[in-house]
């Protein structure tokens, strides 16, 4: 019996995420808490899943065990299937030697084993740290009614900020002549969003190709799409209109929580159609106690409220004791903030303590976030200053 | 030690008939997220069992929805896991069954094929949470026959039978119904039951052929050739033997000591629902409330207990009030002591009172 699949995913969740700082000390960038309930990863796995795409390849290398134990077999996400399903793909020792994942293009080549035994028309490339809802099956059927060889999401930037994207210069028909990484005068503001598909065939033969050229950095965006490019293969833009964020900064991810914020908010969680899943905590409804007060926010299960907690986002279990204020802050499981302390413009990590009385950042124009990492303790009376970074396990990396 | 759980979840519907219409007694919602049969059915997973046994008898389509394949509490197993065991009908049978022990005939097939040496039986109609190896443990030490648990308190509205014990913890005495024990402590039987599972299997094909049909006449009928003992249990227990204890035991879930007991110390298990996270609107206000996952809280709410995907309008107010599943207050209702079922829409400016002592009800899906 033949076993195939038109289409399978393979997600890129190996990024350190190092300008998320203290927040990726110990786990990597989509493990990451999100809107409470969430982790950044549970949007990428909910498209592919709401998309009808149920064979997903992670690829993880930095601090990948909260990831993998996060992911476990995939059945959140309705992925615990006995042909396709989740799987984690890990770095491998092999006959000639072990070998990281050298970047994006090299971490696919070292798994197309993985990817051959789905026979698969097309392979959906994607990568885990970004937030938004999208079909990717529309994109599969644009891809199969323009008969690309491959096909990369865009999405309409700013000019201004054109530069920091990889640019797709396009035709008429959004057929692309040109790709440029972070180019300095960009032509156009229409940036790749890092999602692509490719016809499986053409995908397997440029990375055979790219594998064999050592001058290559081994990446989709700097080698694979220009040398497709030049070679005169059919690529084409899909462009996507929706809500969408790169959330590789700790002002960009401060930013995408507040998104989920007011009566119209500008990415809305509450859709039913496109469910967002994930591993649900295993807690109680959260309780709001008689001095409790809580405005403009995102709460979720086990939290327990005596303070006040205005235009924040709260994720499971967490403690704001009386007389404490929350402003402005994403608060993630398991933090505890003690009698009369106040955090402000902040992002608490995973079973953070903000002792009694202690003040951790405040509020500023220039956009200053304080963090607290994993774990971290800040102690009585203690001040995090606006900006700085807290991080319990810094010294120990070092 | 290996045990076996059976969980009777349409025992007692008629002390609910409201809340059991469309639902079994296992199926009833409690405190913002669960149904009444999270208790029991966590319980045993957080004693180890592995492998229960769900009686139904009416009404269980809600049921099945809930527990699915039992994946959420973690019993979707190759080995046990949850089994639906609905009733059986034979020529010989003629009926559904009507008590306890007819039910019990139904399933001997199933507890002659299992292998556990214990047997713990439960139904639905109470909270708590409780380490069942302490039971088994009891009964062995023991040597029992049959282990009842136990509650002692004053509860002249109890619908359930108490007992006597010696000082031993030996079983004297059952007592189904007993009008003149008004305000005196009782030891109130919560219809755990303990036995080894050759035991049960005896008793009901002995029953079957004596023709007996109550499970605790049977027990008063043979106390002194059978070894019966109770089990005190110290927890917090709650039992819903009517539409008001129903109402206060979920309102006591507002007091930290219960919430703690019944969910810090243990983990309670439910079916998950994916709701987005529960968002607070710029004018709302939430005193002592416990407020589940998917709400949209735009106005006031205090001293209520809302359950998954509850939305309340601006200017709606909402005190003393359970608000079940989806269900919706529109704009400045004003709404106090009431329950209202999955699903029901309250309309703009609509003014709906109860009282504590008679909370106002709303069936399921109705508009008010």
């Amino acid at each position: 019996m033949i076993r195939k699949k038109k289409c399978i995913a393979m997600l890129l969740a190996g990024g350190q995420g190092s300008r998320l700082y203290a927040l990726t000390t110990k786990i990597a960038k989509p493990a990451v808490s999100f809107g409470g309930k969430y982790r950044i990863i549970d949007f990428t796995l909910s498209n592919c899943v709401n998309s009808g795409i149920d064979t997903v390849g992670v690829l993880t290398q930095y601090q990948p065990l909260i990831l993998n134990d996060y992911i476990g077999n995939g059945q959140p996400w309705d992925l615990d299937r006995s042909f396709g399903g989740v799987h984690i793909l890990s770095p491998y020792q092999a006959k000639e030697g072990s070998k990281w994942y050298l970047g994006t293009a090299n971490a696919i080549y070292q798994n197309l084993h993985f990817i051959r035994q789905f026979q698969p028309e097309y392979v959906l490339i994607l990568s885990g740290d970004h937030i938004y809802s999208m079909d990717y099956d529309a994109m599969l059927q644009h891809t199969i009614k323009t008969g690309a060889d491959c096909c990369i999401a865009a999405y309409e930037v700013d000019i201004k900020e054109a530069s920091r994207f990889g640019i797709l210069n396009v035709n008429g028909d959004d057929s692309i002549y040109e790709f440029e990484e972070k180019p300095a005068k960009p032509k156009s503001n229409l940036a790749s969003m890092g999602i692509y598909i490719f016809k499986a065939e053409k995908m397997y033969k440029y990375l055979e190709e790219d594998n064999r050229d050592p001058a290559s950095s081994k990446d989709f965006g700097k080698n694979v799409i220009p040398n497709m490019l030049n070679a005169g293969e059919k690529m084409v833009a899909y462009r996507f209109s929706g809500y969408w964020k790169d959330v590789g900064t700790i002002q960009s991810l401060w930013q995408a929580n507040n998104d989920l914020l007011g009566d119209d908010p500008a990415y809305d969680l509450s859709r039913t159609n496109w469910k967002v899943h994930s591993r649900n905590p295993i807690s109680p409804p959260h309780f709001v106690g008689k001095e409790g007060k809580v405005t403009n926010s995102i709460v979720i299960a086990g939290s327990k409220i005596e303070g006040v907690v205005e235009d924040s986002i709260l994720g499971s279990d967490v403690v704001v004791e009386k007389g404490a204020v929350v402003k402005g802050s994403v608060i993630m499981n398991g933090a505890v903030i003690k009698h009369n302390a106040s955090v402000t413009y902040s992002i608490l990590d995973e079973n953070v303590t903000i002792g009694e009385k202690a003040t951790v950042g405040a509020m500023n124009d220039d956009g200053k976030i304080s963090v607290v990492g994993r774990d971290s303790v800040v102690p009585e009376n203690g001040t995090v200053a606006p900006g700085e970074v807290v991080d319990a396990y810094a010294m120990k990396e070092e | 030690m290996s045990a076996l759980g059976i969980i009777f979840s349409n025992i007692h519907d008629d002390n609910v008939p409201e809340l059991t219409a469309k639902r079994t007694m296992g199926s009833i919602p409690f405190g913002g997220r669960y149904r009444l049969i999270d208790f029991p059915l966590s319980s045993m997973v957080n004693s180890q069992i592995s492998k229960v046994g769900v009686i139904t008898k009416n009404n269980y389509q809600s049921l099945m929805d809930h527990v699915g394949s039992g994946k959420d509490w973690d019993l979707a197993r190759k080995n046990g896991g949850l089994i639906l065991l609905p009733p059986f009908f034979s020529k010989e049978s003629g009926s559904l069954y009507q008590t306890r022990l007819e039910a019990l005939k139904g399933i001997v097939g199933f507890l002659s094929h299992s292998y556990e040496e214990y047997v713990v039986l439960t139904d639905c109609d109470c909270v708590y949470a409780m380490d069942y190896n302490k039971v088994i443990s009891y009964h062995a030490e023991n040597d029992a026959d049959v282990t009842m648990v136990y509650r002692s308190a004053v509860d002249n509205a109890s619908k359930n039978a108490y007992i006597v014990t010696d000082e031993t913890g030996r079983i004297t005495e059952i007592v189904a119904e007993d009008k003149a024990s008004a305000n005196k402590e009782r030891n109130y039987v919560v219809n755990v039951f303990v036995m080894k599972r050759t035991f049960l299997i005896n008793l009901i094909t002995d029953a079957i052929s004596h023709g007996h049909h109550h499970f605790l006449q049977v027990m008063t009928d043979s106390m002194r050739s059978l070894r019966l003992f109770g089990y005190k249990f110290d927890g917090y227990i709650a039992t819903m033997d009517s539409m008001l204890t129903y109402y206060n035991s979920n309102m006591q879930l507002l007091d930290e000591k219960v919430r703690n007991e019944l969910f810090t110390e243990n983990a309670v298990y439910t079916k998950v629902r994916d709701s987005a996270p529960t968002k607070y609107g710029n004018a709302a206000v939430v005193e002592n409330s416990l407020i589940a996952d998917g709400c949209v809280i735009e106005g006031e709410v205090r001293n209520s207990i809302l359950f998954r995907g509850v939305k309340v309008g601006r200017g709606a107010v909402i005190s003393n009030a359970i608000l079940m599943q989806d269900t919706q207050v529109l704009e400045n209702a004003t709404v106090n002591c009431i329950i209202a079922d999955k699903n029901v829409l309250i309309r703009e400016k609509s003014v709906l009172s109860g009282s504590k002592e008679h909370p106002f009800y709303l069936a399921k899906n109705s508009r008010a």
